[in-house]
């Protein structure tokens, strides 16, 4: 136990690190994963197939391929980072948003067909019924799916810990190679901060959608 | 009555054609309905009387032949299509209100977003168009909170509200409670007496009756007759309309 309270600042610092990079992938993937449903939804096909392919793709690949290429392919093609954490924003937001993007487009195809033939009929465009009445309805839905992937997202920036980044899990590493004697408790601390990040995102989850929910 | 004039019709279809896979729903339709008119559409369910409905703005395509409002032929997809709508309204069987907005917003959500209408103005024209179908004390509820036929009656609200050229009713009344059905064909005979352009796909023959100035018959998706009410009811020529009007008689 005295592992963790000696390296208190460490494993804090890795916290801040860890919740920094979720927060900031999670935005981008909700945002990215969003507007890929709605390409996957959309009457343009070449949009569609987009959207389909990627979420293909991304969805059935390991994340550590992704990671892989942003961190590794990337700067290789000249797109160079000054710091990992852009690659790792990269790859996990990119990841992510495969997830996002599918649990979304079950939100929308849960929405009664009737509401989208109502929007349109009164001359809504495709953009003004997805964003006015179909989305604001699926997203009630979405919630529950939509929280276990950003909870999977907290997780899996441990593997940023591959990648030279130093978060919560790096620094877990770190101190299990310093203290050979503690690794249990090294990692218990470990398990301990990524709790705290997601045990309280399940009672959010649990608020929004008593708040959201609404009659049909 | 039944004297059309191609070029003053308000909606008309020409030589329409739709196919579901093997079934041919829409057999070389034409209809011509004239501003002011009151069109009742009726006939045995798969007739094609919805689909005929639904076609008139697109919520349906259709394989061949020409639909035209006001002159102009029904744009494909995107912004014209969106415009064109906005001057057709549809009231749906199953209301389709917007169920995470109140009765009021329904109502102005499309004045303002398409529209372009001030939240002040749309509220004020919404307000009246609610109090004219009976139900502007539920402005601020939610769908789900009012009986099926002030559903309906919102619904027809929420199309008037854009100040459409035409009305379509599909099937309007067939998911009510028959203690609701008179007050949504009140508010509908009150329309067509104020002269809307009206075409209604429905099975109430006393609406026919008292509002409608031309009766179509459809039958496996072919017009089978095209007459006035009377004409229709007392004297129907073709034996598939004496046998569903028969049947209508014998309950």
């Amino acid at each position: 136990m005295d592992v963790i309270i000696e390296n208190l600042p460490q494993y804090w610092d890795g916290f801040l690190r860890t919740l920094f990079l979720s927060v900031v992938s999670g935005i981008i993937a909700l945002i990215f994963g969003t507007v890929l449903a709605a390409a996957r939804v959309s009457p343009i096909a070449a949009l569609r197939g987009f959207s389909m392919t990627y979420v293909e793709i991304v969805r059935n690949t390991p994340l550590t391929i992704a990671f892989f290429f942003a961190a590794v392919v990337l700067p290789r093609l000249g797109v160079t980072f000054q710091q990992f954490e852009v690659a790792a924003i990269i790859a996990l937001s990119a990841y992510t948003s495969a997830f996002i993007a599918e649990a979304v487009r079950s939100g929308v195809n849960s929405v009664p067909v009737g509401q989208a033939e109502a929007a349109r009929s009164i001359g809504m465009k495709f953009s003004q019924v997805l964003s006015l009445i179909i989305l604001p309805q699926a997203l009630r839905t979405v919630i529950p799916p939509m929280i276990n992937i950003l909870i999977a997202l907290v997780k899996n920036s441990s593997v940023a810990g591959a990648f030279y980044v130093l978060e919560l899990f790096g620094y877990g590493r770190q101190l299990a190679n310093a203290n050979g004697d503690a690794v249990l408790w090294v990692l218990v601390g470990v398990a301990f901060f990524y709790l705290l990040i997601t045990v309280p995102l399940g009672y959010v989850a649990t608020v929004v959608e008593r708040k959201v929910a609404i009659a049909r | 009555m039944t004297t059309q004039v191609p070029g003053d019709a308000l909606v008309s279809l020409n030589a329409v054609n739709k196919h579901y896979g093997q079934l041919h729903v829409l057999k070389d339709i034409n209809l011509n309905v004239r501003k002011g008119e009151v069109v009742v559409v009726i006939g045995p369910s798969g007739s094609g009387k919805s689909t005929l409905c639904r076609a008139i703005n697109r919520l349906e395509t259709i394989d061949d032949g020409v639909i035209k409002i006001d002159g102009k032929v029904l744009p494909e997809e995107g912004k014209e299509l969106a415009k064109l709508r906005a001057d057709v309204g549809m009231v749906f069987q199953s209301f389709n209100l917007f169920a995470h907005k109140t009765i009021l917003e329904n109502v102005t959500l499309g004045p303002i977003k398409v529209k372009g209408l001030s939240k002040t103005e749309a509220d004020k024209d919404a307000m009246a168009l609610l109090e004219r179908v009976g139900v502007g004390h539920q402005a601020p509820k939610l769908p789900a909170q009012l009986s099926g036929g002030q559903q309906q009656r919102v619904a027809i609200a929420r199309a008037l509200a854009m100040k459409p050229k035409v009305m379509l009713f599909d099937e309007p009344t067939s998911a009510l409670d028959p203690e609701m059905i008179n007050e949504v064909l009140d508010v509908m005979i009150q329309l067509a007496k104020e002269g809307m352009t009206m075409i209604v796909v429905t099975h109430e023959m006393g609406f026919a009756r008292k509002a409608a100035d031309r009766v179509v018959f459809m039958a496996d998706g072919q017009i089978v007759e095209d007459a006035t009410p009377e004409e229709f009811f007392t004297n129907p020529k073709s034996s598939r309309a004496k046998d569903f009007l028969s049947k209508l008689l014998t309950h």
